[in-house]
């Protein structure tokens, strides 16, 4: 199965990286999302929850885009039915999607974690960053498990992409609280506080938990 | 695909009476009977509607998540159904749950909404997410895949509902000590006597509509197979 | 937590349970609605029974 799913990732990251549509749109979105951000809030530079606020906002609005095109540009053009024609194992088809999305998430944030704190963050960035790595690589997982699934259930119906959004962003919400809210202590203005250890633990389990319904549901949600 | 008529409707006469008189003498208690709460007074006589409602809203989408998980494994469209009438009661009941919560909310504190309130929070998200069930079923034509997209969200949204609820507390508990409790911590006896025949009388409301609606549907459905074979074999070309 | 005077609290109370009473009305009002299309259905397709009677009978008329 492991072959299986490396096989449907590189297909998937050729895909992207051929057509270019993607990451390029979901960086340009979280850059806009920072331009706006900035107006909207009126202020120069931002801290503490403030900041953290904005950047999971920005990192969130960019993450429903990247799940909004996981599925369908191969809805579109017939590819998903090609796939599913062959004898693949679905859980694959959902690890390749799940680990498309984390790639293209790591990918974003490589960029726009430096255009924050260049843009938006009072305090240095510098310092945040071993705590910022773990609370996002977490998260990202979450995301991951959750826009794979979501983005399954949106593709099979003709609103697509208006439900995956409005399905996606509730489900993350415990994600959002418990990344928000660790990366708050870490942009405190007197330099990173410590994060309390239940929040990494919760971003985990999430990850785990959707993760396992993923595996559980898959099946039944491709098979046609 | 549809089953007999006497499966979901049997003895719903007796349940809905049975629902009647129980909430009949649970709010007759409740406003002749339990004294009055030291601290809130009168304005606590609104927890025997708006808890037990949150309560069976809560079970009500799980049990949906729980029919949608039967679903996929028996392939049996009945209990699709089954989830889609638990959904949909559900709910309406969460509706119910955030306005009397409002209600409850500006009467303690003047104000129609508080982020105090993680019990409120959360069904707000909760109600957020199930909203979309409906727009995902009816935007997806082929029957088939209708039911299985819908006991997926089901089975996810059913599990999202506790996972929920535990996050929104743990993110309260950090920046306020919850000061409001919409539980029934520490109550006198006769307040918890009133409390769960309330309670009781809700899950008994909740079954019989339930029930009831189970029943409709399934005489519609027979209706148009049936309207179905008439036009075909007695009337064909018949005029409309 | 402020407890309210009965006059001001009582409205909220009685807020709440209107709102549940409300509810459960426009349920009712769904189902009934419902039903009256149910029924119609039911008178249709007795028309349409009686149609077919006809046309049954029709045919054997003109043999």
């Amino acid at each position: 199965m492991i072959r299986q799913t490396i096989t449907l990732l590189r297909k998937d990251l050729l895909l992207e990286l051929r057509g270019r549509e993607s990451l390029p749109a979901m960086v340009l979105l979280a850059g806009t999302t920072m331009v706006i951000l900035h107006f909207a809030l009126g202020q120069t530079t931002v801290s503490g929850s403030i900041a953290s606020g904005a950047l999971w906002v920005t990192l969130l609005f960019s993450a429903t885009l990247g799940i909004n095109r996981l599925f369908v540009a191969e809805q579109e053009e017939g590819g998903l039915d090609a796939v599913l024609l062959t004898p693949v194992d679905r859980t694959a088809i959902l690890a390749a999607k799940a680990l498309t999305l984390l790639i293209f998430m790591v990918a974003l944030e490589l960029i726009t974690i430096p255009a924050f704190g260049l843009l938006l963050l009072g305090p240095a960035l510098g310092p945040t960053l071993p705590g910022l790595g773990l609370v996002l690589l977490l998260a990202d997982l979450s995301i991951a498990a959750v826009g794979a699934l979501v983005g399954a259930i949106a593709v099979q119906s003709r609103i697509r992409d208006l439900l995956a959004p409005l399905l996606a962003l509730p489900l993350l919400l415990p994600v959002l609280i418990g990344a928000a809210r660790s990366s708050a202590q870490l942009f405190a203005e007197a330099g990173p506080a410590e994060i309390p250890g239940r929040w990494p633990l919760i971003l985990a389990l999430y990850a785990l938990v959707f993760g396992l319904l993923g595996v559980a549901l898959y099946d039944n949600l491709l098979d046609d | 695909m549809t089953d007999s008529p006497t499966v979901h409707g049997r003895g719903l006469r007796r349940l809905a009476f049975l629902t009647a008189i129980t909430l009949t003498v649970a709010y007759s208690m409740v406003f002749f009977w339990t004294p009055n709460e030291a601290d809130q007074g009168f304005i606590q006589k609104i927890f025997y509607i708006h808890v037990p409602m949150a309560i069976v809203a809560l079970c009500g989408f799980m049990a949906g998540g729980v029919f949608g998980f039967i679903q996929l494994r028996t392939g049996k469209r009945v209990w699709d159904m089954r989830s889609y009438v638990a959904i949909h009661l559900s709910l309406m009941l969460a509706t119910g749950t955030l306005i009397t919560g409002s209600i409850w909310v500006k009467a303690s504190w003047g104000h129609w909404w508080v982020w105090d309130e993680p019990v409120l929070v959360s069904f707000l998200v909760v109600f957020l997410l199930y909203a979309c069930y409906q727009p995902l079923r009816f935007s997806i034509e082929d029957p088939e895949r209708q039911s299985r997209a819908a006991s997926v969200f089901a089975v996810v949204a059913g599990a999202f509902v506790p996972l929920n609820f535990a996050a929104v507390r743990l993110a309260q508990a950090y920046t306020h000590p919850r000061t409001l409790g919409t539980t029934t911590g520490g109550m006198p006896g006769s307040m918890m006597l009133t409390f769960l025949i309330a309670l009781v009388g809700m899950s008994l409301l909740f079954v019989t509509l339930w029930k009831f609606e189970m029943t409709s549907k399934n005489a519609r459905m027979r209706l148009s197979s049936v309207r179905r074979r008439i036009e075909r074999d007695y009337a064909p070309g018949g005029n409309i | 937590m402020p407890a309210l005077p009965l006059d001001t609290a009582g409205k909220y109370v009685a807020a709440v349970y209107l709102v549940f009473m409300f509810l459960i009305l426009i349920y009712v009002a769904i189902m009934s609605a419902r039903l009256g299309r149910v029924e119609k259905e039911i008178a249709e397709l007795d028309r349409l029974l009686e149609l077919g009677d006809k046309h049954a009978k029709a045919p054997a008329e003109t043999e």
